[in-house]
């Protein structure tokens, strides 16, 4: 499905910021598997799905998706294949825009785009649809203007959009950091159901380790741009956030004095 | 204000009007001031000049539009391929024009088109020949603002606009955003050019300097008519562009009327803009001053370390 082979990636190269990101990173995705990232602020999590994305250009290796060699194509071809709901709220949507016509700019994601009608009325049923299946009541407010939504609204409203037309690999980068607590939860949970219904090959960086082992199959967490702890079946099963956190230590030797890592 | 003086205005601003909707697609659509429009204008009317004068007006029309489509997709080359700042790209567009308008104009300052046809001289003869300088510019902006409203509803349409609006996202959705930028742009200087070929026909000249702070004149027109007329739904809000732009000239004609040196209208349009530019800083400065002040430790009767 994803594979990632000895990719490297340095920021600021022969600066005095000169700062190794990610350190050869070979990593590799069944299809259908779920797997959450955590590591602490500089581990190169979201490093990582800049590359896969095509955001940032890439130093060394090689990034395969399904079978193809993506690695140097540009960001809004692989952006055919791949979905991605970023951090910050503001990101993933056209706030000057309608929730119907957001909706309809990422429902043509992969087809060529021409002069045909923007929205057609079965599409816009279908887009009724999705969005009640949201349970936030969007699917009543179809031309209301994006701006006027909620930080939560609006990433479960990018959540639809990053899959509606079903992706290869989903990228979730702090999908849910920015948002309250309440919501938060919310939109994790529809994470789930989304990811569940059309068994996507998930990708989603976390701040949080309860999350991140409640969540997906698989669990990886990154220190300084590598890969230092790997978890999946039974070995993950039995994980706890205490075990994890000792781990850590053992694993990176260095203290996880981490205010973002939230241990509950 | 006289009525010819009225009508004139009213004319003018039609025919500005299509300008300030090309305007509208590159500072509202794609959010970026775009001053190769100070140099597309004149490349308009210069080209339509030219073909007056050996050629057909109508002809004059089409290839206007389409030379500013070409400048237009200059800049947007420059800004995309070669990462080059919007702003200097246009500046650099817009210089480099001024060479090239005045090689079109075969290295004259001015051609003037008396006697020669234009798209008014067309309808001579006819029951409209008193009407030609209103109706043409009419039909012409009125079939350009229904071809506009239908692109921008359109799934291409919907892209450019969600560009200027945010275009991580547009990439993140598989959209090419320099391709985007570059159809944006070339139509947007096409409107533009194809305003300044009416403008040369209407007034029967191009000038070299016809087109200084014309993207002044441009953005002062969206900002006007979208403070006074409203921005939604979408065709309200070209509408109120045109409108924008035909009151602008209606406040010039007064202006003048109220005896203003010709010369001065530069600066009252860069006054105007700047003036519509800075409405919400000012806004939220008064409403600071006023809490200010309002607070009672501020007062004078407060104390007498209340001095400031």
């Amino acid at each position: 499905m994803l594979i990632i082979e000895s990719l490297s990636k340095t920021f600021n190269p022969g600066s005095i910021n000169e700062k190794l990101a990610l350190d050869n990173i070979t990593l590799s995705l069944q299809p259908g598997e779920f797997l959450s990232i955590i590591g602490g602020n500089g581990a190169g999590k979201s490093t990582l799905l800049n590359c896969i994305s095509g955001v940032y250009p890439i130093d060394q290796g090689r990034i395969i998706l399904d079978s193809k060699d993506i690695s140097y194509r540009p960001e809004y071809q692989r952006s055919r294949y791949i979905g991605r709901v970023f951090q910050d709220p503001m990101l993933g949507t056209a706030f000057d825009m309608s929730i119907e016509e957001n909706l309809a700019i990422a429902y043509a994601r992969g087809k060529t785009r021409g002069l045909k009608p923007g929205i057609r009325k079965s599409e816009a049923k279908l887009f009724r649809e999705h969005l009640a299946r949201l349970e936030l009541g969007l699917e009543d407010r179809m031309k209301q203007k994006v701006g006027l939504l909620s930080g939560g609204q609006r990433q479960a409203l990018t959540l639809l959009m990053a899959t509606i037309v079903e992706p290869r690999l989903l990228l979730l980068d702090e999908h849910t950091a920015a948002l309250d607590p309440a919501i938060a939860q919310r939109v994790l949970q529809l994470t789930r159901e989304i990811v569940s219904r059309y068994h996507l090959t998930t990708i989603m960086v976390t701040h949080n380790m309860k999350a991140a082992l409640e969540y997906g199959n698989r669990t990886i967490m990154m220190h300084d741009g590598r890969i230092i702890l790997d978890l999946q079946g039974a070995e993950r099963e039995e994980m706890t956030v205490e075990k994890l956190v000792q781990l850590f230590g053992l694993k990176s030797g260095a203290e996880l004095d981490n205010d973002r890592l939230l241990l509950i | 204000m006289s009525f010819l003086a009225f009508q004139g205005s009213v004319e003018l601003g039609i025919i500005y009007a299509i300008m300030a909707l090309g305007v509208f697609i590159s500072f509202r659509t794609l959010n970026m001031p775009d001053l190769t429009v100070d140099g597309s204008f004149v490349l308009g009317a210069a080209v339509s000049a030219t073909l007056c004068s050996g050629g057909h007006p109508l002809v004059g029309l089409a290839l206007a539009f389409a030379a500013g489509c070409l400048a237009g997709s200059v800049t947007a080359l420059l800004h995309t391929k070669l990462n080059i700042q919007p702003l200097l790209s246009g500046i650099l567009v817009m210089l480099g024009l001024y060479s090239i308008n005045l090689r079109v104009m075969d290295g004259r300052a001015n051609i003037p088109l008396l006697n020669k046809a234009t798209v008014f001289s067309l309808l001579q003869g006819t029951p409209l020949e008193n009407s030609a300088a209103l109706l043409i510019p009419t039909i012409i902006l009125l079939s350009m603002l229904v071809l506009l409203f239908l692109f921008l509803k359109t799934q291409f349409g919907f892209v450019l606009r969600a560009t200027g609006d945010n275009d991580q996202m547009v990439r993140a959705l598989g959209v090419n955003t320099d391709r985007v930028i570059l159809i944006g742009l070339a139509l947007s200087n096409g409107l533009v050019a194809l305003s300044g070929s009416l403008i040369a026909q209407y007034q029967s000249f191009a000038d070299i300097s016809m087109g200084i702070g014309m993207v002044i004149i441009g953005l002062a027109s969206v900002i006007i008519g979208e403070v006074i007329f409203g921005t939604t739904p979408l065709l309200r809000r070209l509408v109120a562009v045109i409108l924008g732009a035909m009151l602008y000239r209606l406040v010039i004609a007064l202006a003048l009327e109220l005896g203003m040196a010709p010369t001065d209208l530069k600066l009252i349009s860069a006054l105007i803009v700047t003036l519509a530019l800075s409405m919400p800083s000012i806004k939220a400065y008064l409403i600071f001053w006023k809490k200010k002040h309002s607070s009672p430790y501020n007062r004078k009767e407060a104390g007498p370390d209340a001095d400031n």
